[in-house]
């Protein structure tokens, strides 16, 4: 059984923030949970996946975090205790919905996840979703750690079921990817079935209803204050007449400061969990107190605006600071030493930050495309036909954004997951390159049919090609509504992406093995001569990580440089595999070679190479 | 109590994550205050990994330039990106044994001499133990065990808030039944380091 329901309650474990909350919330009686799986919330619904497979809690991994959110509000709405979860700009994706839930409202305790990636580790950009809280009006709670993901997870139910509205968990890279010791609560036994109750009045937002909810919805803040004054999640430490006012993660670079500092006689500090609404009289309480204030936050000036406000109109002049030079700033994540050095340069203590002797000019090490990946097999195949400064290539989210770089430099632009379907209509009638974009085939379901429907709406011409590689596999092997190697062995795909294409009204759709090379080159040399229009190039071969994963399929080939080899560095200047390497012999000889435990045998380098050839894999 | 911060660099699929883990469930055991950090996603595909393990006197999960006690290095080149974390007081532990970024492999770029990267390493900090953990590992059984070995020279040179019994513990419940016995003798022969 998983780990996280055998786990008895008063043990302790050492969880992974992700892990946390998903035993908090099945410490709250949690039923029903829904996702789009991204970097760094990816593992919440992977357990409550596994989860599901060994008891009657329903989950899915839904299309997109839009779908994914109004899934979940109408299970919630039906009573159950229900959960999202999503990646920071998921959020955007969902906050159509969000919007207006927040209006609507839900009857069963339901708690949105957003794991904000500060720093960018896995991102595109490091919005602070913290202003979602404030712009939709629903409660936030901010954990620090672990323990606390747990724990605010299960209250966050109890809150959002007492005030009818969805609780914002909003979380950091640092505390979802964090491991740190947790005592366990008990476990709750789960509604399962709802029952849903007709009430349009309150559940249909024409403008005459929800003239109405948002009055409502304004009325549940006011009293939601109250709450937030007198939270645990809120509370003031320690005693001094320095003020430092943080949330989230960065809770626990401030007490390493005081601490370091030595300083803990000096300061008062206002830890705040409950965000949103804003704790507004405990905080004027906490400003009468002190005599300035340091606010420590990640990204966004969030708290640092409320304090300001609240001090204003309290009648209160203090300083109050957070952003700005030689402070904190805007970007990036925290660290120990940034936040030493802020609170030492705020309240003019000694101390001087370790010096760093950065070395310079060592050989990057990028992330890049398996050995073997279909995806490297594609691009060949398109520069091939198109040449790199033939066309434009705007790319999509996944692990193929990684061809970015050369050799392959296959990704001219990207705004976000789907965007490349609809940039690619765009560029097509604002200028006169050709152009070929790429989706895989996890952002297509995602959002990229959209603007493939809007691309044959409007007569845009492209060439689209979906890399079908089976799989989320970017952020590990999630599955998708056109998945057909499964756990059970391999099944038809519930929607087939060729007929789901034709369906939108793409007649010129080719389906290609990107591992047949000369093929495939062909077939893209053929569809871009084809008459003008939307075309779709589905380049379809599974994952082999993934495939080794589910099929257990043994690899029997690895290839091998012969002698024939005449240096032509063809392999290495196109292709880019990361099995091969240019060596030099004990004569200062150059040659080249493949090293057989990266080699997966995809056999795409044979066929651009005569003096590639098979070898037995040994065992 | 102490504070021991311990950074983790290494290359995808070197199994940085792994070590960090059992040493973080050892401390659990132990009943030392442990924070452990990992980055998951797009790093790992044959990029850099970094992660890190603060136990003792400290909540903050990562490590700042400067402020590492120990830098656990499982391959020579992250070893020099990743000196700027430590001090003149800091102890490397180092894997010599390179793996080559694609740059190098590819031939645009030059792999520098891991014995002159040694020495710059030396020049900042009084402790380095520099050795081909890899060597030891294929010794033990299997080159995907360098994790180990690593651990166990840790182990067996770091003055740590509990003994390497403990360690082999947790690796008896994380570790595939199948490889245990590798592992156990991967750490030993990194232990004797």
């Amino acid at each position: 059984m998983h780990e996280l329901l055998t786990a008895q309650s008063g043990s302790k474990k050492l969880l992974l923030g992700n892990e946390a909350i998903v035993r908090g919330a099945l410490e709250a009686g949690i039923s029903f949970a829904t996702t789009y799986p991204g970097t760094p919330s990816s593992e919440i619904g992977d357990n409550f996946y596994r989860i599901s497979q060994e008891t009657n809690m329903y989950f899915e991994y839904s299309v997109n975090e839009k779908v994914a959110l109004e899934t979940a509000a109408a299970a919630s709405t039906s009573g159950l205790r229900t959960m999202c979860s999503m990646k920071h700009v998921g959020l955007n994706v969902a906050s159509d919905a969000l919007m207006t839930l927040a209006y609507v409202g839900v009857k069963g305790g339901m708690v949105i996840v957003s794991a904000d990636d500060p720093s960018m580790h896995s991102s595109q950009n490091e919005q602070d979703n913290r202003l979602y809280a404030r712009f939709a009006g629903i409660p936030m709670l901010e954990p620090a750690d672990s323990q606390e993901a747990l724990v605010m997870t299960r209250a966050a139910f109890d809150l959002s079921e007492s005030y009818g509205l969805p609780v914002l968990l909003r979380t950091t890279t640092r505390v979802n990817h964090s491991r740190s010791v947790v005592e366990l609560g008990k476990l709750q036994q789960a509604r399962v079935r709802g029952i849903f109750v007709k009430d349009p009045l309150n559940l249909v937002p024409v403008p005459m209803v929800a003239r109405r909810l948002h009055i409502a919805l304004l009325e549940k803040l006011k009293k939601m204050r109250v709450e937030a004054d007198i939270s645990p999640f809120n509370r003031a430490e320690g005693q001094g007449t320095w003020g430092v006012v943080t949330s989230g993660v960065s809770y626990n670079y401030v007490k390493d400061a005081i601490g370091e500092l030595n300083i803990a006689n000096q300061v008062q500090l206002l830890k705040l969990g409950m965000t949103y609404p804003f704790p507004e009289s405990l905080c004027l309480d906490f400003i009468g107190k002190v005599e300035k204030i340091l606010v420590v936050e990640e990204l966004e000036p969030f708290l640092e605006d409320m304090l300001k406000v609240t001090a204003q109109e309290g009648g209160v002049a203090i300083h109050i600071k957070g952003k700005g030079d030689k402070l904190l700033p805007r970007y990036f994540e925290f660290d120990p030493v940034l936040v030493k050095s802020a609170m030492a340069q705020f309240f003019q203590l000694d101390y001087k930050p370790p010096k760093v002797e950065i070395p310079s000019d060592l050989p990057q090490r990028p992330p890049n495309l398996c050995a073997g990946c279909p995806h490297r097999a594609s691009y060949y195949a398109v520069r091939q036909a198109f040449g790199e400064g033939g066309a434009i290539y705007p790319s999509d989210i996944g692990c193929y954004t990684l061809g970015l770089l050369p050799p392959l430099a296959a990704a001219d632009y990207l705004l976000c997951m789907g965007s490349s379907v609809s940039s690619a209509g765009g560029f097509s009638k604002a200028q006169d390159k050709p152009v070929v974009a790429f989706v895989g085939d996890s952002t297509f379901f995602h959002s990229g049919v959209t603007g493939l429907i809007n691309a044959v709406h409007n007569d845009h011409n492209f060439v689209l090609v979906i890399l079908d590689n089976g799989t989320t596999a970017m952020t590990g092997q999630q599955p998708h509504p056109g998945v057909e190697l499964t756990d059970e062995g391999p099944q038809p795909p519930k929607v087939d992406i060729q007929k789901l294409v034709r369906g939108c009204g793409v007649d010129q759709v080719v389906v290609v093995n990107p591992l047949q090379v000369e093929k495939t080159v062909a077939t893209v040399r053929e569809i871009m001569e084809g008459a003008p229009g939307v075309k779709v190039v589905i380049s379809k071969s599974p994952c082999p990580l993934f495939e080794r994963r589910i099929t257990g399929k043994k690899q029997k080939v690895v290839f091998r440089v012969t002698n024939e080899c005449d240096m032509c560095r063809r392999c290495l200047d196109e292709l880019g595999c990361p099995a091969f390497t240019y060596c030099e012999d004990e004569n200062e000889c150059a040659f080249i070679a493949i090293d057989e435990h990266l080699c997966s045998g995809c056999s795409v380098c044979k066929q651009i190479c005569h003096a590639i050839k098979p070898k037995k894999k040994s065992a | 109590m102490q504070t021991w911060r311990i950074f983790f660099t290494g290359v995808g699929g070197q199994g940085t994550l792994l070590a960090t883990r059992v040493l973080g469930e050892a401390a659990l055991i132990a009943d030392i205050p442990v924070v452990v950090s990992e980055i998951h996603g797009m790093a790992q595909r044959g990029g850099v990994v970094e992660s890190a393990v603060v136990m003792g006197n400290a909540l903050s999960p990562v490590i700042s330039d400067g402020e590492v006690d120990i830098l656990m290095a499982f391959e020579p080149l992250e070893a020099l990106r990743a000196v700027r974390k430590c001090s003149a007081h800091s102890l490397v532990i180092c894997n010599t044994s390179p793996v080559a970024p694609f740059s190098v492999a590819s031939g645009r770029d030059q792999y520098p001499e891991v014995s002159h990267m040694m020495q710059t390493i030396s020049h900042q900090v009084n402790n380095l133990i520099a050795f081909d953990a890899r060597s030891l590992a294929r010794e033990a059984g299997s080159e995907l065990s360098v994790n180990m070995v690593m651990l166990g020279t840790l182990m067996g040179h770091a003055q740590m808030p509990f003994d390497e019994k403990v360690v082999k513990e947790v690796l008896s419940t994380r570790t595939k039944k199948s490889f245990l016995e590798i592992n156990l003798k991967a750490f030993e022969l990194g232990y004797k380091v």
